[in-house]
């Protein structure tokens, strides 16, 4: 057997804290041959970036420390190396795919200029030749119209072509490892899949190894020829990806791997009664030109989508990013406005103003994505989940607004004993148990969920699907499930709304739409969330 | 159960009425509990120990200035006459009080006055400096500006000291009359300024009056500017680009010509002056306030309580302005010193404090026109100096305070 060409033993990192230190990755070890992939998996948190990041000593040192371990790449210790030597390293042998294209591209540079950088860096090329080269790099990486895109800046592109820059970026120098930290996380499905299936193609061609960072299973059976499994800073099992998924052997790997949303929604009732009623909604944004800025078109976020809530009935609606998914369930709410109608219970809502609105919020509820940003960080648990209860005109004393408080946190399993604390002092499925608690502080009968489990880690996820579904069954809740996230949909939606650009592309009962998709659309994102394949490339966005 | 409700009586919510039900929320966490993350900016505080000291040495002298009249005043704080007991500090009492002639106020470093309270069996108890900022020292050893009494030759004190006959006959002829030295007359520790007027003293109430008055202008100036940026940042559009062009109007007017012109029109006093500050000095924090709104409006957590039907004012006064006083404290201490900064150019250029208040720029322009008392200068140098320093150092330990990205040092 020969050397491999990345040796990592028994690497620790600790970070300085006040007053200490505190371990994030524990004496991980592990081995990388030329032309494999290896899968780093594990929740947040789990150390699995940190440890990735100082293969290339890219953290805040010196908070940022190795108490022990080596990492051998070709022979040679990286921890010990001068940063000169590192330098030479990074960018040429080793390189790094991050995870959000929208921040790893300086917003300044222009394409050629920002691939260039590293060719002139490293090899000190001539301009010409530079340009050669990055025309050459982003074909290979599927950028159409390749030297038209050289002048582009990265507000010009997709989520996907930027992403496909920041490959093009790592690939340059033709390195021997890439290091891919979720590269495919903050993008959409389909789009994840063409991402996928393009690093895939590339591995191969070029023959280099790949270190493949991510919390998605799927991904990993999908691209990796052996897997690590990381948990609370240490590798719990490893192994080739087919045994570990057949056969787990650690408590970790499997509770990972039956985390995924399970269970069936409520059955489709079209006799329930009808609670939102939403009908030919529009929401367009004027695009305004000129000295006068007249209005010469219409961004059309949601353009004419009709559809009716149900009690106790969830209507699931995917789509890509920009499809209109949340404008529409903001729209509903009437926090944008909005044209076409929009009733509550037979009680049209358009047209109302702000204080007008403030009765029907008691009933109509929202739970946003990302839990860390929805709960204000300076107000404790107790207030945040009574806010709504002092706007909506109850007077209550401080005794019963705790009593409402403890209520709400209890339906949502979360000890009511933890009310004083404040948000930052729990984990994002707590907080978003917080924001859901908050939202039934005010026993609403309609929810607008948008994406409330996009951001958490796939066990968290089940353990709120599985709440959302309990607290529909206790209270004949109506909820509108926004998601790009079709597993979760299956979970929860008994009705299915396919957006597309503003407009509905297909609708029903989800157990139809999800088995027998009628548009390329639709059968699209299925491959790319089931199978991650992507396919019918020309009906979704690139 | 019952130690869940055993908190300080404060905070004892009405839930502790009730009998306890399983099931009932716990009672509230005590109030005065600091949140982890002021806990750990008190430690960023703590850590600058520069600043921190700064800090401990300015609220001593601020603190130790707020009761100059018990340290330096031309009223005795008690007065024991007749049996009764007096406190002229703090209460104004007629010259008849004391068996004197006229109905004006009594004037303590009067030696008839004195006189008449020891005759009478009582004693006066003065503060350890006998000036206020305002007294005049009668009995000069040299012409006004005089020089720290410690400088002085005691040739130089003679007439002063012949001059302060000890009044009454405690001690009558009986010793030789011993040679009179600077010891026998009233010490100016730091010497007069050019209308005899003890420095001590002036430097001590013209301290505290300058950060008063710094602390007043720096208060409601972040007031008005936090209020300004928060109504600019969180309704934007029109609001924010008409208000901000009228800032930047505003802000081209020449305030300190425009002070002079203004001090000319109205007459000057405290309150004037804070005003006219106060016109200017309010856009310095609608900036950042600005900009803290614009971003804090698009947060999520905005959008849910909106979508909770929380009217606008609660969600800036309650979601927003927290995130908004971050910037607000940082900057506090850099705007406090310069209106202090200001308050004093003012005084110098002799267009700010009625004449006669205890003024540090007033005292630096004496300083400047007579240069041959160099005590007049150095001391209001030395104080303004060390005042400001002091408040940078301060600035700075509260900017690190906040700054969330010291982590470590």
């Amino acid at each position: 057997m020969t050397a491999p060409l990345l040796s990592v033993r028994d690497l620790s990192v600790a970070f300085a804290v006040e007053g200490g230190t505190s371990l994030a990755v524990d004496r991980v070890s592990f081995d990388l041959a030329k032309g494999e992939t290896l899968a780093l998996v594990g929740e947040s948190g789990s150390g699995k970036s940190v440890t990735a990041l100082s293969i290339v000593r890219l953290l805040p040192y010196p908070a940022a420390s190795h108490p022990s371990g080596e990492i051998l790449f070709e022979g040679r210790d990286l921890l010990k190396l001068p940063e000169r030597e590192l330098r030479k390293v990074r960018g040429a042998d080793i390189s790094m795919v991050f995870q959000e294209p929208m921040t790893s591209l300086n917003p300044l540079h222009s394409i050629e200029r920002q691939v260039g950088e590293i060719l002139k860096v490293h090899r000190g090329w001539s301009a010409a030749k530079c340009r050669a080269r990055v025309l050459e790099l982003l074909t290979q990486v599927g950028i159409p119209d390749p030297e038209e895109r050289l002048d582009a800046f990265p507000h010009q592109l997709s989520g996907g072509q930027r992403q496909r820059v920041m490959i093009a970026m790592a690939l340059a120098n033709e390195p021997d490892l890439l290091i891919a930290d979720e590269p495919t996380t903050a993008l959409d499905v389909t789009v994840q899949a063409q991402i996928l299936t393009l690093l895939k193609e590339l591995q191969q061609r070029l023959g280099m190894a790949m270190l493949f960072i991510t919390h998605d299973l799927g991904i990993v059976r999908k691209i990796a020829d052996r897997v690590c499994v990381m948990t609370a800073g240490r590798i719990v099992e490893q192994g080739p990806t087919a045994r570990v998924f057949q056969a787990p052997e650690h408590a970790y790997t499997k509770k990972l791997l039956a985390a995924e949303p399970k269970g069936a929604p409520p059955l489709f009732d079209a006799a329930a009664k009808p609670l939102v009623e939403v009908d030919d909604l529009k929401v367009w944004f004027p695009i305004k030109r000129g000295f006068f800025r007249k209005t010469v078109g219409h961004v059309k976020a949601v353009d004419g989508v009709s559809v009716i809530v149900r009690e106790g009935q969830t209507v699931g609606v995917v789509g890509e990013s920009g499809s209109g998914k949340t404008t529409l369930g903001l729209a509903i709410l009437r926090l944008i406005s909005s044209e076409g109608g929009v009733a509550y219970l037979g009680k049209p809502l358009a047209g109302l103003g702000f204080s007008e609105m403030r009765p029907f919020r008691k009933d109509m509820q929202i739970v946003f994505q990302d839990p860390y940003g929805s709960l204000s960080p300076r107000m404790p648990v107790v207030d945040i989940v009574s806010e709504g209860l002092g706007v909506q005109g109850k007077r209550l004393k401080r005794a019963e607004k705790r009593e409402a408080v403890a209520r709400a946190l209890a339906d949502v399993g979360l000890d009511p004993s933890a009310m004083d604390r404040f948000p930052h002092e729990f984990s994002g499925g707590q907080r978003q148990r917080i924001a859901i608690a908050r939202a039934l502080a005010l026993e609403p009968s309609f929810i607008v969920l948008d994406e409330p489990t996009s951001a958490l880690d796939m066990s968290v996820q089940a353990q709120i699907v599985d709440l959302l579904r309990a607290v529909q069954a206790r209270r004949k809740l109506a909820f509108l499930f926004i998601s790009h996230d079709l597993k979760v949909v299956r979970a929860l939606a008994n009705e299915v709304l396919v957006m597309r650009n503003g407009k509905v592309v297909e609708q029903g009962p989800s157990s139809e739409v999800l088995a027998t998709p009628r548009t390329d659309y639709t059968k699209a994102l299925l491959a790319a969330a089931f199978d991650l394949e992507a396919k019918a490339g020309h009906a979704v966005a690139q | 159960m019952s130690d869940a409700f055993a908190v300080p009586p404060e905070s004892q919510s009405p839930a502790a009425s009730p009998p306890p039900t399983p099931g009932a929320p716990p009672a509230p966490a005590p109030r005065g509990r600091l949140s982890p993350i002021n806990r750990r900016r008190l430690a960023n505080f703590k850590a600058n120990k520069r600043g921190y000291w700064s800090f401990v040495v300015f609220m001593i002298v601020f603190v130790v200035s707020l009761f100059a009249e018990f340290i330096a005043n031309d009223k005795p704080f008690l007065v024991k006459y007749d049996g009764g007991l007096y406190f002229p500090a703090v209460k104004t009492y007629s010259e008849t009080t004391f068996g004197g002639d006229f109905d004006t106020e009594a004037d303590y470093r009067d030696p008839y006055l004195q006189d008449l309270i020891r005759k009478s069996g009582g004693y006066m108890v003065w503060p350890p400096v006998r000036y206020s900022f305002n007294t005049i020292n009668l009995n000069l050893p040299t012409p006004a500006p005089s020089p720290p009494t410690w400088m002085l030759t005691d040739a130089q004190c003679a007439s002063a000291a012949a001059a302060r006959t000890p009044a009454g006959d405690a001690l009558p002829q009986t010793a030789a009359p011993r040679a009179k030295s600077c010891a026998d007359i009233e010490w100016n520790w730091i010497g007069t300024d050019d209308q005899g007027r003890d420095v001590f003293a002036r430097l001590l109430y013209g301290f505290r009056l300058s950060v008063l008055f710094g602390l007043a202008l720096a208060f409601l100036s972040s007031i008005i500017g936090v209020l300004a940026g928060a109504v600019q940042g969180y309704f934007g559009g029109w609001t924010d680009l008409l208000f901000q062009r009228f800032i930047e109007i505003w802000t081209s007017i020449p305030t300190l010509y425009l002070l002079i012109i203004l001090s000319s029109v109205l007459a000057p006093n405290i309150w004037v002056l804070l005003g006219i500050l106060l016109l200017f000095s309010w856009v310095s924090l609608v900036g950042v306030v600005r900009a803290e709104f614009l971003r804090g409006r698009n947060f999520e957590y905005v959008r849910a309580a909106r979508a909770l039907g929380v009217s606008n004012a609660a969600i800036m006064f309650r979601h927003l302005l927290p995130n908004a006083m971050v910037a607000t404290l940082t900057f506090m201490p850099f705007i406090l010193s310069g209106s202090i900064t200001t308050l004093t150019a003012l005084d110098f250029l002799g267009f700010g404090l009625p004449p006669g208040s205890p003024s540090l720029g007033e005292l630096l322009a004496q300083g400047k026109s007579n240069l041959q008392a160099p005590w007049l200068g150095v001391s209001g140098f030395l104080v303004i100096a060390l005042m400001l320093s002091l408040l940078i150092f301060v600035g700075e330990a509260v900017r690190d305070a906040f700054d969330p990205r010291k982590t470590f040092r």
